[in-house]
C-alpha cells in the first residue's frame, strides 16, 4: 500500500479528477494548501506597499492506493496536471503501514478500494 | 422651482448610486474566490469612471438638444447646464439635479455587462471597451428614448426608468460579450459554485433599495407617480422572488435563496420600464411571470445552447428587459400616468407594436456596435486575459491584490 500525495495547480483540480475517474481511481482527500516551489511566487500590492514572494494557492490531493495502482494513479495525476511550465506540482509516493476502514473494521489491502 | 421634488431627486441620486456597489456584490458573491476583487474593482471604476465622463462630454451626447441620433457636444463640461430648471426635462428641479440623476444611470448601465465576461476580461482593455460602449451605445439609445428630439420618445415609445436603455441595452450587449470573449476554461464540464451567496443577497438587498430611486424618482418630483412607481416596483420584484422560488420548489424539490435574489433583481428589471404606467395588478402580472421567462433563460436555454453568460447578465437583463417593455404595452394605462398611454388590454393595441419597435431598435444597434466595439479592442489590445492568468485568478494578475488570506 502507498499514499500518494500530490501538489496541483488550483485550476487543474478538475482536469486531475477528471483522468483519475477514468482510471478508476475514485476515493482521494483534496485539500487547498499554500506553497511554492521553484516559482517566485505573487507580488501582492496593498496602498503602495508592495510584498513579493507570497505563496500561491495550490490544491493538495492525498490518495491511498494499493501497490499495483500506483503507476496507474501517478499517469493521471500527470496527465491531469502537467503543462510544462514551472509550477505544475509534485508527486510524492510513501509507504503506507496500514489502512482501516472506520465502518467494517476491515484492515489491509481490501480496506482502500 | 419645487423644494420637495429637488429633494426627492437628489435622494434617488443617492440610492441610484449605492446600485452600483450592489450589483458589486450581488455579482462578487457568484464568481470564484479569486475572482471576487477582479468584479467589485469593476463596478467601483465604472462609477470613477462614468462619473468623470458624464460631465465631460456624456451628459451632453445623450441629453443635449442635438440631432435624432445623439445631443452632440454642446453641453460639454455642463456647459449651460445650470442650477435652473430646463423645461423640457424636468420644470421642478434644477438641471443640474436631473444631470446627476441621469449620471448614475449611465454609471450602472456598463455595469450590468460585467455580469456576462466576468471571470476572463483583462482589466486594460475593459476601461478602453466602457469608454467607447457608453459613448457609442448608452449616449445614443438614451437619448433616442429620453432626450430632446430622441426619435423613440417622438414615437410614443414609454419607458418609465429605462427598461430599454439600461436593461435590454446592456443585457443584449452582455449576450454579444460573452459570446465573443468565449467561454470560462472548464465552464462545460462544471459551472464554478458562487463563492459567497450572503454577498448576493446582500447585493440584492442594496440593488432592492437602490430601485426606489431608479423608479420612483423617475418622476422626478415627489408626487403620486412617485409613490406609485414605488408601490409597483416593491410589488414586482416580492412577487417576481416568490415565482422564481416556487418555479425551482416545483422543479428541483427545494427552493434556493439563490433563486429568490435572482427572482427579485428580475422583478425589479421587468418593472422598471412600467413603473409609471402600471397599477398593482399589472405589477402582479409582471412580477410573476418575468421570472417564468428568466429562468427559462438561465437555467434551460443557456445550458442548452452553451454560452457562457457567466453570471447570467443576459438572462437576467436582456429577458426581464424585453419582458417588461412590451408588458408596459400591454398593461400602461392613463388611470395611473394621463402623460403616458394606454395598453392593450385598456384599449389601445397600437401601443404594444411601439414598445416591439423600441425593442427591436435597441436590440439591434446595441448588438452591432457591441460587436463592432469588441472587436476593435479585441484586435488592438486582445480582450482576453490567458489561459494562465484566469488559472490563478483576475485579482492577483489584475490587480495584485487577493480577498481572502489563507495565514495570516
Amino acid at each position: 500500500m502507498k499514499m500518494i500525495i500530490a501538489i496541483i495547480q488550483p485550476g487543474k483540480l478538475d482536469d486531475v479528477r477528471d483522468e483519475l475517474y477514468k482510471a478508476e481511481v475514485n476515493l482521494m482527500t483534496v485539500s487547498e494548501v499554500l506553497g511554492h516551489g521553484r516559482q517566485k511566487g505573487v507580488t501582492e500590492i496593498y496602498r503602495g506597499a508592495k510584498e513579493m514572494g507570497n505563496l500561491l494557492r495550490k490544491v493538495r490531493l492525498e490518495i491511498a492506493v494499493n501497490d499495483n495502482f500506483v503507476e496507474t494513479t501517478v499517469k493521471a495525476i500527470i496527465r491531469g496536471a502537467k503543462t510544462g511550465e514551472t509550477g505544475d506540482g509534485k508527486i510524492f509516493i510513501l509507504p503506507l503501514e496500514q489502512s482501516i476502514r472506520i465502518r467494517t473494521e476491515e484492515r489491509g489491502s481490501i480496506s482502500i478500494g | 422651482m419645487n423644494a420637495g421634488d429637488t429633494a426627492w431627486v437628489l435622494v434617488s441620486t443617492a440610492l441610484v448610486m449605492l446600485m452600483t456597489p450592489g450589483l458589486a456584490f450581488f455579482y462578487g458573491g457568484m464568481v470564484r474566490r479569486k475572482n471576487v476583487l477582479s468584479v467589485l474593482m469593476q463596478c467601483f471604476f465604472i462609477l470613477c469612471l462614468v462619473s468623470v465622463l458624464w460631465v465631460v462630454y456624456g451628459y451632453s451626447l445623450a441629453f443635449a438638444p442635438g440631432t435624432g441620433f445623439w445631443g452632440g457636444l454642446s453641453w460639454s463640461m455642463l456647459n449651460g447646464v445650470g442650477l435652473d430648471p430646463y423645461n423640457d426635462y424636468s420644470a421642478t428641479i434644477p438641471h443640474q439635479a436631473f444631470m446627476i440623476f441621469q449620471a448614475m444611470f449611465a454609471v450602472i448601465t456598463p455595469a450590468l455587462i460585467i455580469g456576462a465576461f466576468a471571470e476572463r476580461m483583462k482589466f486594460s482593455s475593459f476601461v478602453v471597451f466602457i469608454v467607447l460602449w457608453l459613448t457609442f451605445v448608452y449616449a445614443p439609445i438614451c437619448h433616442w428614448v429620453w432626450g430632446m428630439g430622441g426619435f423613440l420618445r417622438n414615437i410614443g415609445a414609454l419607458d418609465f426608468a429605462g427598461g430599454t436603455v439600461v436593461h435590454i441595452n446592456a443585457g443584449i450587449a452582455a449576450l454579444v460579450t460573452a459570446l465573443m470573449i468565449g467561454p470560462r476554461k472548464n465552464a462545460d464540464k462544471h459551472i464554478p459554485s458562487p463563492h459567497n451567496l450572503p454577498f448576493v443577497a446582500l447585493g440584492t438587498a442594496l440593488l432592492w433599495f437602490g430601485w426606489f430611486g431608479f423608479n420612483a424618482g423617475s418622476a422626478l418630483a415627489a408626487n403620486g407617480l412617485a409613490a406609485n412607481a414605488f408601490v409597483v416596483t416593491n410589488v414586482a420584484a416580492a412577487a417576481a422572488g416568490l415565482s422564481w422560488a416556487f418555479i425551482e420548489w416545483f422543479r428541483n424539490g427545494k427552493p434556493t435563496l439563490f433563486g429568490v435574489a435572482s427572482g427579485a433583481v428580475a422583478g425589479l428589471v421587468a418593472i422598471t420600464p412600467a413603473a409609471g404606467f402600471v397599477n398593482v395588478s399589472g405589477a402582479l402580472i409582471i412580477g410573476l411571470l418575468v421570472s417564468v421567462f428568466c429562468y427559462l433563460a438561465a437555467a434551460v436555454i443557456k445550458p442548452k445552447l452553451g454560452y457562457d453568460d457567466a453570471l447570467d447578465a443576459f438572462g437576467v437583463h436582456c429577458i426581464g428587459g424585453i419582458w417588461g417593455a412590451l408588458a408596459t404595452g400591454l398593461f400602461a394605462t392613463k388611470l395611473v400616468n394621463a402623460a403616458g398611454n394606454d395598453g392593450f388590454f385598456y384599449g389601445n393595441p397600437a401601443q404594444f407594436m411601439i414598445q416591439v419597435k423600441a425593442v427591436a431598435v435597441t436590440l439591434i444597434y446595441s448588438t452591432i456596435v457591441t460587436f463592432i466595439l469588441f472587436k476593435v479592442v479585441d484586435l488592438v489590445m486582445g480582450m482576453r486575459v490567458t489561459i494562465k492568468e484566469e488559472d490563478v485568478g483576475l485579482d492577483l494578475t489584475q490587480h495584485h491584490e487577493r480577498a481572502y488570506t489563507m495565514l495570516e
